[in-house]
């Protein structure tokens, strides 16, 4: 497959995999590896100061396989978002890790539905591309919000399938597939990730064959009841989605058309 | 001094600084980011001298999506 072209990476794996959520950290990297990921994300909180158990998820995260990337989440306000981005890069600088200068961001509009806020989103993107982020922006599957945050200097735009931890996968294919005729209109290669609600491997392969670039997902596969095995299906759906979009898929037609010919036949055919 | 960490009131020294409080709670520099008063304090200015009513907040990553 050919890599997935964000910023100045080149990311072998369109898969995108959380770290949050799983039963266990070793749970966590058994499935990050079963998914192929080279991708993964995190999210920036408070150290537990009283009670510490001692270990940071960085010490289950093999630096020299995984590229970590850094989420907003739990942001409902433009400004604390941009104040978890700075964090967050400053944490990834001190790792040297590559993707020192990028961010999943997400402004929440909700604390029910988890949707995004258009507006801080939007607020967002502009100064964190002034402070030199790649900024990789969780919308909703909004064709315009989507071009705005695109015109706003987005490195890539990650549209929402369903709202986040649902599992509904793609409610609107017709909007997903809008956002992403809108945000390559001119610009084939500008990547969109579908991000948020994949529930199970087809959504993912669905992604694909739409069109997306790549997919993010966390609860999908950390709340399947088998982590590792649900891993595994859905880094053969991301391959099977892209082969399908590669392919040309056949038209869908209203009627049947025969796959064995009718030359040669011996049986009685009605009508005729 | 009275300065908050991590949303918790904290009684310290006066002149206490960043580093202490990484140590005395046994953090590693390079595993945490530190804001001061809702700005990123970067680890050359760990030395940096809290004041009465300072906010600090330390934090890590952690597992998310």
């Amino acid at each position: 497959m050919n890599p997935l072209r964000i910023a100045k990476f080149e990311i072998h794996s369109p898969l995108i995999v959380g770290t949050g959520k799983y039963a266990s950290y070793e749970i966590m990297q058994q499935a990050l590896e079963a998914s192929g990921c080279q991708v993964v994300t995190v999210a920036v909180r408070r150290e537990r100061l009283i009670d510490k158990q001692g270990r940071s998820i960085l010490d289950f995260l093999d630096l020299t396989k995984y590229i970590i990337l850094p989420n907003t989440a739990g942001c409902f306000t433009a400004e604390d978002a941009i104040r978890v981005a700075l964090l967050g890069r400053d944490l990834l600088e001190k790792q040297k890790n590559p993707g020192a200068n990028w961010v999943k961001l997400e402004v929440l509009g909700d604390k029910k539905t988890l949707l995004p806020d258009p507006v801080g989103s939007l607020e967002a993107t502009r100064e964190l591309v002034k402070e030199g982020f790649n900024v990789l922006c969780y919308t909703s599957d909004d064709p315009i919000a989507a071009r705005r945050i695109k015109e706003a200097g987005a490195a890539s735009v990650m549209p929402a399938g369903s709202p986040i931890g649902s599992g509904q996968g793609i409610l609107n294919p017709l909007n997903i597939s809008l956002c992403l005729e809108t945000l390559k209109e001119g610009d084939a290669n500008y990547p969109v990730i579908v991000d948020a609600g994949v529930g199970t491997a087809s959504d993912v392969a669905i992604a694909m064959e739409l069109g997306a670039d790549g997919v993010l997902l966390n609860t999908g596969i950390a709340h399947a009841k088998d982590p590792v095995k649900m891993a595994g299906g859905m880094r053969m759906a991301i391959e099977a989605g892209r082969l399908s979009f590669e392919s040309g898929r056949i038209a869908k037609k209203r009627y049947a058309t025969a796959s064995s010919p009718f030359d040669g036949i011996i049986s009685y055919i009605p009508g005729e | 001094m009275r300065i908050k960490v991590n949303g918790q009131e904290s009684e310290l020294a006066d002149g206490t600084d960043i580093h202490s409080i990484l140590a005395a709670h046994q953090l590693t520099p390079d595993k945490v980011a530190v804001e001061l008063n809702r700005r990123l304090v970067r680890s050359d200015k760990y030395d940096t001298k809290l004041k009465e009513g300072d906010q600090l907040e330390i934090v890590p990553f952690v597992g998310g999506g």
